[in-house]
């Protein structure tokens, strides 16, 4: 066992507290001299910089490769089209069509090409914003409006984390392509939920995804108080640590809705976050 | 020549599926000679790019016209790309389609109809 590094903090429910728990888990650390990174992959819906107020240093665009046809070398052969498995590009009478948004960038469409007539093009999908709040070093992800190639920008975001220090990820909800990108590889997840039913149904789907990943994974229970034990119960059936648990308190509901910290405007909660930073230290596989 | 009528079922009394994209078959009617031919569609269930597999289902299949119900941005653009004449708004049963198309009832769409994904239940 060995400390846990880059750390995921992820939910299968919207809006149970993973970003209250990253940025203020992020703090904790920094108040203690540790070098550590904050970094949203929750690229579709950032919020992270609401509540961490960074001094963002630089913008960088990322993009991804589409293929462009050169009409001129294009023979008709329809290659292309063959190998496509998302009809991005297709061959009609010797002519060749693209649709941007359905391409994954996978590539095959430029190996296949016989005659080397496709191009790779560069299709803007985001922006990642870099700079930092405080000692909390700040990465965040901005999906372009009207692209759908969100785990090709958290893929982006995910190289930005440093060779050392502690690097907190701010995952997207669910347990769909993004979430997956954002989990592969990281040395523990922390799954945020609220001890209701719906927290407890998807829970259960993002617990899955973890053991299907091999990634050790434990519980912060969020807004302790409300709802019924059935997560306690699951949890100790499941043998699955309940790491911390925050209380249904509406001065944090209040604080929250004003983007502050809950380590800022409630210190007495302060030793929860460091209760999460204790159990990491132990929690690397 | 021959026509494409997007259809729920593989007769020519089968009613003309109003999605063009993730219609269940393609009924491939000769209209001089009347031969039909029903092509089942496999980008029923594809997880994108329906419409672009289905108009390449229709071209291969040597139609010169589509008869259907409605029809999204990238299947008429890839119909536009093979000449075809494109019809929306139709309805009815595949016979009558065929029917109504020789007798000059249906017009020629100038555009799709609806956005994208329009067959996948309103997503």
């Amino acid at each position: 066992m060995g400390e846990a590094r880059v750390i995921a903090v992820a939910s299968g429910k919207g809006g149970t507290g993973k970003t209250t728990v990253a940025t203020n888990l992020a703090r904790v650390y920094a108040a203690q001299g540790r070098a550590v990174q904050y970094l949203d992959c929750d690229v579709e819906e950032p919020n992270g910089h609401i509540f961490l107020k960074p001094r963002i240093d630089r913008r960088e665009e990322v993009t991804v490769d589409v293929p462009e046809v050169d009409a001129a070398k294009c023979t008709g052969c329809g290659e292309c089209g063959k190998i496509c498995q998302y009809s991005a590009i297709v061959c009609i009478q010797d002519q060749v069509l693209t649709f941007e948004p359905l391409c994954h960038s996978c590539g095959g469409c430029w190996l296949v090409c016989p005659v080397d007539a496709i191009e790779k093009k560069p299709l803007r999908i985001g922006e990642i914003e870099t700079g930092a709040a405080g000692d909390v070093g700040f990465v965040s992800g901005r999906l372009e409006i009207g692209t759908v190639r969100t785990p090709s920008l958290i893929a982006s975001v995910k190289q930005h984390v440093n060779s050392d220090g502690i690097a907190i990820l701010d995952v997207p909800p669910g347990t769909s392509c993004p979430v997956v990108t954002a989990l592969r590889g990281v040395d523990f997840v922390v799954l945020v939920t609220e001890p209701t039913p719906f927290g407890l149904n998807d829970l259960k789907l993002a617990v899955d995804l973890a053991r299907e990943m091999g990634l050790p994974f434990g519980v912060v229970i969020n807004r302790e108080g409300i709802g019924n034990r059935d997560v306690e119960t699951y949890c100790q059936t499941e043998k699955i640590d309940i790491i911390a648990r925050l209380p249904d308190d509406r001065r944090i509901a209040e604080a929250y809705s004003s983007g502050k910290m809950i380590v800022d405007a409630l210190g007495e909660y302060r030793d929860r976050f460091l209760t999460i930073q204790n159990y990491l230290e132990q929690a690397r596989k | 020549m021959k026509i494409a009528i997007t259809s729920a079922g593989t007769e020519m009394d089968s009613q003309v599926d109003p999605r063009f994209g993730r219609a269940a078959y393609f009924a491939i009617v000769d209209t001089e000679t009347m031969a039909f031919e029903a092509v089942e569609n496999a980008n029923v269930a594809a997880a994108g790019g329906a419409g672009i597999g289905s108009a390449k289902v229709v071209i291969d299949a040597g139609a010169e016209a589509v008869l259907t119900g409605n029809c999204g941005p990238n299947a008429e653009r890839t119909l536009r790309a093979g000449s075809i004449k494109l019809y929306i708004g139709v309805t009815g049963t595949v016979a009558e389609a065929v029917e109504g198309f020789k007798a000059g009832r249906w017009q020629e769409a100038a555009g799709p109809n609806v956005g994208s994904h329009f067959g996948t239940g309103g997503a």
